[in-house]
């Protein structure tokens, strides 16, 4: 009876302090064993801090932290893990060049026979729903797949404790509930689990006890079960959640059309494109939904021109056969993209916000007779900053002292200020709090009423429910009818997501009859 | 107790200053033991090796002549490094740079009109530059290694020039000497300083250092090879075409190392001879980096350099050393400059207590 009523993990009067910034000011936390606890709050807010110092990555300026009852200073991440806390982490730490067994050996004790570990992550995958193959390299995995990597990895070491860090971003919806099953399922066994998430349905949905934050402090604590999400992101933000407008969209000329795009993928692991169409007119949004891993990438490349297609007309760009362009060569044509890489591609890490804003917006008279007009450039990055709320130290900060949500805030902006024709955005909140995505959706809106054809891939459903006027999806390099919104609903997406969409299967079947034959006869 | 080095949070800029003058301050150290094994007394060979080849205003412009090619081939090498592309040819291009150069001069041989050496300037650039192209094109085509292709051309061009000076271009009345004829007036650089060998060369590779500044810093070209350098996928996607700075960075670095060749021959020498550069093109790799890829750092570095090759040269006579002093110092500086930078992405840490077998996994 006593060590059910000792918290598996209790944090009293935490403090961490940065040079520039309070992370965390006396927080304290208690979670019960087989408890499901919520550690809800914006970008920002001290969550991942918080969630540092048990993990062992962070150490607390003050406060203690007791496990079990004894209080105890948690070294290091490995002290953590034989204490018996997993932790999965928002930003993924992986090795890309190893495949995903070894990745998953290298967190574990010893040298286990990696033989024997792949045929457990398969079982483990197989029980949990988080199918991956454990002989790929990781640097051929999507975000959503690398992060079944991590998600696996914790479970393999039957965790007491689990941390997991936004872990249902890049699911889908059926994905999410059976982690949902896996982790009551952990629960019951009686592992305690807390949860990080700024999705207020899922925190209703799964947590039974809830810690919020604000700017590093308690700002309360609340059973979700009994509260509206409305009410908990009150709590979060301090003020009502602001709900994007949405009115009817009244489409133009078609700006960007997709005809019979197919790519054959270089790397084996990739996935090729085959017979996608799609048309996007001039004031329109249309959504592409999909899990990650099913095409996107290459799909994006080659709308973007990264990697450019044989067929002249396979994408045209505001009536110019664009297949064969080179990126530069498509902007030009008024075409700008927010990739899913933040860090490395949408931005170059060790330059300066400015040096970022001129990486794209160069055409805009910033270079004269080859030379950079840097007062120009500066001003035209403090305009992105101030206008999309940007926190940082001013145009020279560098890219990678920004956080996640406020560099994807500069990216957006960066490409939305450049006045596009046709506007491409990959996961457009990826990470990034409820205030500011609500934010940028509503900038993606009001983009489209001035006329800009804007296709948005995401991962979230309910994003591109909110956005979207049609939308389709993607599945197996291939790609589904786009449906106005109105006339469909997150359970027919969901289905058409595992690639099972009207007319989908024939094509396949066709396309393989000799290996249909034993099955007929 | 151990050590254990800690990534930083973030690299230190204060090592990043640092860090070339602990690499200089470990050289002088390990060049202390190294003489006194050698039997010397390390105070007087330090006089020779540092202070002695500098005594003079002969001395100065000795320095400052032998620094000329080494800044303008590093400068050169820079800007194709800040793209990652990684030209070690430089001493070949430099040799293609001498024989066109040479050529032009052998061909007007006599005449007095300084046009000649205008035509040897742009001959000079133009060799670095087709020899850089061979790489370039290799990469751009058939995607081979420009570090492995740069290199081995550098062989190729050496022999071309020592067919050249032994046959064809070899001077009838040198008794036979493997050498050319010795230029004239019109295609040799004036002297700067009476009494010295200091020539325009000088002035020319204090030029490329000051547009290789406002190069790399402020035009949008640098940018994007800056950019390619730091983020190959961001490049990518901003639409800066790859190839094209795979070519900038060559042919810049050919042409700078092309006509650094073109000034040994027009200035010191004056004729082509089966060698024409002690590895100048290989010590502006070095140059390079203890520069920091920076025009100004490289300006530097390259007066360092040069003192080595003088102190190399007056410790060969001054203290009967082996001429192989100038290669080990050059070496022990890139050594302990590639050291000391470990420093500015990490730092020491005392481990006290000996933690986890597997502390090395936790996530940045």
């Amino acid at each position: 009876m006593t060590a059910a009523l000792t918290p598996r993990i209790e944090l009293r009067g935490i403090t961490k302090i940065y040079p520039s910034v309070v992370a965390n000011r006396d927080v304290s936390l208690a979670a019960l064993p087989g408890e499901i606890h919520a550690v809800l709050g914006e970008n920002g807010a001290g969550k991942s801090t918080l969630m540092k110092i048990i993990y062992g990555v962070v150490k607390p300026d003050a406060g203690e932290v007791l496990w079990e009852g004894t209080p105890v200073v948690v070294q290091n991440p490995a002290h953590a893990r034989d204490l018996g806390i997993g932790m999965v982490f928002q930003h993924f730490s992986l090795f890309e060049t190893l495949t995903v067994a070894e990745n998953v050996a290298l967190g574990l004790p010893g040298r286990p026979p990696l033989a024997a570990l792949a045929k457990r992550i398969v079982e483990v995958s197989q029980k949990y729903g988080l199918p991956v193959d454990p002989r790929r390299l990781v640097h051929s995995l999507s975000v959503g797949e690398r992060q079944r990597v991590e998600i696996i990895r914790c479970l393999l070491v039957n965790p007491r404790l689990l941390i997991m860090d936004e872990p249902t971003s890049v699911l889908t919806p059926q994905a999410v509930r059976k982690l949902f099953e896996t982790l009551r399922q952990l629960a019951r066994e009686g592992c305690t689990i807390l949860y990080i998430s700024h999705k207020l349905d899922e925190i209703q949905a799964l947590c039974t006890n809830a810690t919020v934050l604000r700017a590093g402090q308690v700002t309360g604590h609340c059973d979700p079960r009994q509260e509206t999400p409305k009410s908990m992101a009150r709590m979060m933000i301090g003020n009502d959640l602001p709900h994007p407008r949405h009115d009817a969209a009244t489409p133009g000329e078609p700006r960007l059309v997709l005809a019979n795009l197919a790519r054959k993928s270089p790397d084996p692991f990739g996935v090729s494109l085959a017979d996608v169409n799609l048309t996007v007119h001039a004031g329109e949004i249309v959504g592409i939904a999909g899990v990650s891993g099913n095409g996107q990438q290459e799909l994006l490349a080659a709308i973007s021109g990264e990697s450019p297609v044989r067929k002249r007309d396979a994408v045209v760009l505001c009536g110019v056969h664009a297949g064969r362009l080179r990126p530069g060569k498509r902007r030009r044509l008024g075409f700008c993209f927010v990739p899913e890489e933040r860090l490395g591609r949408g931005a170059v890490p060790r330059m300066s916000l400015a040096d970022n804003a001129l990486l794209t917006a160069h055409r805009r008279g910033y270079v004269r007779r080859g030379l950079i007009r840097f007062a120009k450039v500066a001003a035209f990055a403090q305009t992105c900053i101030d206008a999309f709320a940007v926190k940082c130290g001013g145009p020279q900060a560098e890219a990678r002292s920004l956080s996640g949500g406020n560099l994807q805030k500069f990216i957006v902006g960066r490409e939305i200020l450049l006045q596009p024709k046709v506007l491409v955005v990959a996961q457009p909140t990826w990470g990034v709090d409820v205030g500011a995505a609500a934010f940028i959706r509503q900038k993606i809106i009001d983009l489209r009423n001035d006329g800009v054809a804007i296709l948005v891939l995401s991962e979230e459903l309910d994003e591109l429910f909110e956005v979207s006027d049609r939308l389709a999806v993607i599945a197996k390099g291939r790609l589904s009818p786009a449906k106005p919104i109105r006339e469909t609903n997150v359970e027919e997406i969901g289905v058409w997501m595992s690639g099972m969409w009207p007319g989908a299967a024939e094509a396949p079947r066709a396309a393989m009859p000799i290996a249909q034959a034993p099955h007929a006869a | 107790m151990r050590l254990e080095l800690e990534a930083r949070p973030e690299p230190s800029r204060l090592m990043g200053w640092l860090s070339p003058l602990l690499a200089a301050a470990l050289t002088v150290v390990a060049g202390f033991v190294l003489f006194a094994a050698l039997g010397k007394n390390p105070v007087e060979a330090f006089y020779t090796f540092f202070v002695y080849p500098i005594r003079d205003r002969n001395g100065v412009a000795e320095l400052l002549l032998k620094a000329s090619p080494l800044m303008l081939i590093g400068v050169g090498l820079a800007c194709g490094y800040r793209a990652n592309v990684w030209n070690i040819g430089a001493e070949g291009q430099l040799i293609l740079g001498a024989i066109c150069a040479g050529g032009v001069a052998l061909a007007f041989h006599g005449s007095e009109s300084r046009l000649v050496l205008v035509l040897m300037f742009v001959a000079g650039a133009l060799g670095g530059m087709a020899w850089a192209a061979i790489p370039a094109l290799l990469r751009t085509r058939f995607n081979t290694n420009e570090i492995l292709v740069s290199l081995m051309l550098v062989y190729v061009a050496s022999l071309l020039l020592s067919w050249l000076v032994h046959e064809p271009w070899r001077d009838p009345e040198g008794f036979n000497f493997p050498q050319s004829k010795q230029f004239t007036e019109g295609a040799l650089y004036p002297i700067l300083l009476d009494g010295t060998r200091l020539n325009l060369g000088f002035p020319v590779a204090l030029a490329a250092i000051a547009a290789g500044y406002v190069f790399l810093n402020r035009s949008f070209l640098g940018f994007q090879l800056r950019v390619a350098g730091l983020a190959p996928d961001a490049a990518r996607y901003a639409g800066f075409n790859a190839n094209r700075m795979v070519w900038l960075g060559m042919l810049i670095s050919g042409a700078c190392a092309g006509l650094a060749g073109m000034g040994e021959i027009a200035g010191p020498i004056g004729q082509l001879l089966p060698s024409v550069s002690p590895g100048y093109g290989f010590a502006a790799i070095i140059v390079a980096f203890v520069g920091r890829l920076h025009p100004v750092g490289i300006l530097l570095a390259s007066l360092l350099m040069s003192l080595l090759y003088l102190g190399g040269e007056a410790a060969q006579m001054g203290l009967a050393l082996p001429s192989a002093m100038t290669g080990l110092f050059q070496g022990l500086l890139l050594f302990f400059l590639l050291g000391s930078d470990v420093f500015i992405q990490y730092r020491v840490r005392v481990v006290r207590r000996v933690a986890g077998a597997a502390a090395n996994t936790a996530p940045a």
